[in-house]
């Protein structure tokens, strides 16, 4: 299990008496070591005074973990993100005190509210200079308590393998994670005897907690006696792998389902019960027959208000099963009436088993038609538009188009990801890299990255826009030096066109710092040696999207589009799922 | 929620003793900008296993997700509310009064008893007392006392025993109380 390390200097072996199950280690050695455990393949980084004792050890083993040099802590944790989302696996991240633990906080805080695997160590100070305003010193316990899932500060090195343990087992148990774990100078530089017991269970910690007979009862009960019932299902499928079962469930019951941002790619979109994208830029007929169905069943999704409008007129006519993994999720926004709690990978199969087979086609014929309307009113418009300009909707169908629905889409946030989100179309899970919970401009770029080294197989494409792409452009220099092959699309306004379209619709078109001055994207790219094209003109767009593609290295395509487009359908702050305005 | 009606509740709260695990619970608190009445922590009889007895003023619905919410932290073992009807509850007061008075003013003497309060310890300048009660019990006695001039005045917050007839050993059995590290 352990490689052998005898020749090493650091390694006392007079005192490894049992080289088969304890081995002399520094901390730092022991972090890496504990890496290797969870076969950890992929750590992001940025290396600083308090942690550089680990930064040695990662020079020392890197034959068998590979570190990514980002440019700047938080380019890492979204690398991190993208990693373990195209993956499943857990993310790493690796960072100095002070501001280098700082940086990480915007990107703990996006995997904390969209349930992504995070392990994130950061160096500390040495323990007899803590609470001495030392250099460098920031209390990142304190910081990072709100947005992780656990954390905890080692300040002796013989607590390494333990706290490593746990936090990988925190991290991706039950609801996943960010964790973070501060590890002060003197415990990366003393000497422990190590071994690795992998954790499985913790006391106080109930992962997965088991549904009750009855509510799996009752949940069968009323979906199979339902006349309008409708399945709305998030992130909770990928992260609990079952969209086998989901696929399985809407296949015995016909019942018409809709996926929130999170759930994308879950199920493919060319399903025959697949009524498209819920919440305030979804599609039309989940979002206002959300109100007209009898019983809504959610699963793996949290009700978020980007999905229910005003929760006082969500789904008024419908009974409601949740299907959830975290208790604290169940009557938080909506007020349920069967709650099924557990993996959705366990407990979907308990409902299948009973639910009654049916097909529902008048029901069906519902958001045909309301589907019908949007076309003609919204979807036709977007993807063949009259206007000379390039629209958002149609780069985004013609990568699906020529990518054959293969491709790994990571998106920033704005009227870009909308864009990205109801036009792009998967043929399997895991496809829609985006930052639903906490909107994080700049997650893109980094995301892109940690997607495409997770996945190196699958096409990597990240769509942004000209605001996003400059939140973390400095991670241009991490595709340089890893020759990462990420396709980049910059999809340029010159605005920051989802606030510019909210100034438009609700502040009497008073554009305040929405209008963008770019850079000349085609010179950043090539400074940084990157493979380049601007596109003005649809005639344009086919042929540089392919050759983008086609292309066996990093690319950034930029396309001029319509300043001052907006996205609809849209359901206005303040309303209802059933007020979803068309234009 | 503004709509509902907001009253006393004792949150009991069980965790493992981790440093920073009280900032993890007082959060979900302040992240919502929920003032606590009251909080007493003290380990319970099972070693390394805390108990917080937290008092605050809200609604019920906010108070059930606030509870969930604590339940979810990893080194949280289990977290309860209850209203005011179903515990019983219990507060410490410690007055300090200058011995002079004890020793001059029959008055204060006849006070004390009245109120069942205790004197822990005397000394040359000042005397210690001992009230068990409600809040509004142990401001009563302090309010009789003051004209004689306290010295200074400390008040515990409430601890809370459930009203239930739940065996203890079932109830940690029940919550793995036993056995933390």
């Amino acid at each position: 299990m352990f490689n052998d390390h005898n020749h090493m200097s650091l390694i006392n072996t007079e005192e490894n008496v049992n080289a088969q199950t304890t081995q002399k280690l520094s901390g730092a050695q022991a972090i890496i070591q504990c890496l290797i455990e969870e076969q950890v393949e992929m750590m992001f980084g940025y290396p600083g005074g308090a942690i550089m004792p680990t930064y040695d050890a990662i020079h020392e083993y890197q034959n068998q973990i590979k570190h990514i040099l980002v440019r700047h802590e938080q380019g890492a944790t979204h690398a991190a993100q993208g990693y373990a989302r195209a993956t499943g696996k857990v993310g790493v991240c690796i960072a100095t005190s002070g501001p280098g633990a700082t940086n990480l906080i915007t990107g703990i805080a996006d995997a904390q509210i969209d349930s992504t695997p995070l392990v994130c160590i950061t160096g500390q100070v040495h323990k007899d200079l803590l609470g001495t305003d030392a250099f460098q010193e920031t209390d990142i316990i304190d910081i990072s308590m709100p947005v992780t899932k656990w954390n905890y500060k080692v300040t002796e090195a013989d607590e390494i393998p333990r706290v490593l343990a746990k936090a990988f087992f925190i991290a991706k148990s039950g609801r996943p994670g960010p964790v973070l774990i501060d590890i002060t100078k003197n415990a990366q530089m003393e000497f422990l005897e190590f071994s690795y017991d992998k954790c499985n269970h913790i006391n106080s910690y109930l992962p997965e907690p088991v549904p009750s007979s009855h509510s799996v009862i009752d949940a069968v009960s009323l979906i199979n006696n339902a006349k309008k019932p409708l399945v709305v299902f998030g992130q909770g499928v990928i992260l609990g792998n079952a969209e086998p079962e989901l696929k399985m469930f809407l296949d015995k019951s016909g019942i018409p389902a809709a996926s929130t941002i999170m759930g994308l790619s879950a199920l493919n979109p060319n399903h025959k019960s697949y009524v498209g994208m819920l919440g305030m830029h979804g599609n039309y007929a989940p979002n206002l027959l959300t109100n007209e169905c009898d019983v809504l069943i959610a699963i793996g999704m949290r009700f978020d208000d980007r999905v229910t409008g005003t929760i006082s007129t969500y789904a008024t006519n419908a009974k409601i099963v949740h299907l959830e993994i975290d208790p604290s999720e169940v009557n938080k926004n909506i007020k349920v009436d069967v709650a099924v709690m557990g993996n959705v990978k366990h407990t979907l199969p308990q409902i299948i088993m009973k639910t009654n087979k049916n097909k529902h086609p008048a029901w069906r014929k519902q958001f045909t038609d309301l589907y019908n309307k949007e076309n003609e009113k919204v979807i036709e418009q977007d993807l063949n538009p009259k206007a000379n300009e390039i629209s958002m909707p149609e780069v985004v169908n013609l990568v699906s188009d020529l990518t054959k629905d293969k491709a790994i889409i990571v998106t920033d946030v704005g009227q870009h990801q909308m864009a990205a989100c109801r036009y792009s179309r998967f043929k399997q899970t895991r496809s829609m890299i985006t930052s639903g919970g906490l909107g994080t401009m700049g997650f893109c770029l980094p995301a892109a990255i940690g997607a495409k080294l997770g996945q190196p197989d699958r096409l990597v494409i990240g769509i942004v826009g000209d605001g996003g792409v400059q939140m973390n452009i400095q991670e241009l220099g991490t595709i340089m030096q890893t020759k990462v092959n990420v396709k980049i699309i910059i999809l340029n306004n010159q605005f920051l066109g989802m606030v510019r379209q909210w100034q438009e619709l609700y502040f009497d078109k008073r554009y305040a710092s929405t209008e963008m001055l770019n850079p000349d994207y085609q010179k950043l790219s090539g400074a940084y040696g990157i493979a380049s094209q601007k596109v003005t003109k649809r005639s344009q767009l086919k042929t540089a999207l392919e050759k983008m593609i086609q292309h066996d290295e990093s690319y950034i395509l930029e396309v001029m589009v319509g300043q001052e487009q907006n996205v609809f359908p849209m359901i206005s702050p303040g309303m209802s799922v059933s007020d979803m305005r068309l234009s | 929620m503004t709509d509902e009606l907001k009253s006393n509740f004792t949150l009991a709260l069980f965790s493992r003793n981790r440093a920073g695990i009280l900032n993890r619970i007082t959060a979900v608190f302040s992240r919502i900008k929920l003032n606590i009445d009251s909080l007493n922590v003290s380990e319970t009889e099972n070693k390394g296993v805390y108990r917080y007895s937290v008092k605050v003023n809200s609604t019920e619905k906010l108070i059930k997700r606030i509870t969930k919410q604590i339940e979810k932290q990893v080194d949280v073992i289990k977290a309860t509310y209850s209203t005011d009807d179903f515990i019983v509850q219990q507060e410490v007061a410690l007055y300090k009064i200058p011995s002079s008075v004890m020793l001059d003013r029959i008055k204060t003497e006849k006070i004390i008893r009245n109120h069942y309060a205790r004197v822990l310890t005397m000394h040359r300048d000042y005397t210690v007392i001992e009230k068990t009660g409600h809040t509004h019990e142990t401001q009563q006695l302090f309010d009789e006392l003051e004209p004689f001039g306290i010295l200074e005045f400390v008040r515990s917050g409430p601890i809370s025993i459930s009203k239930t007839t739940q065996l203890l050993s079932d109830f940690n059995a029940a919550n793995e109380m036993k056995s933390i590290i």
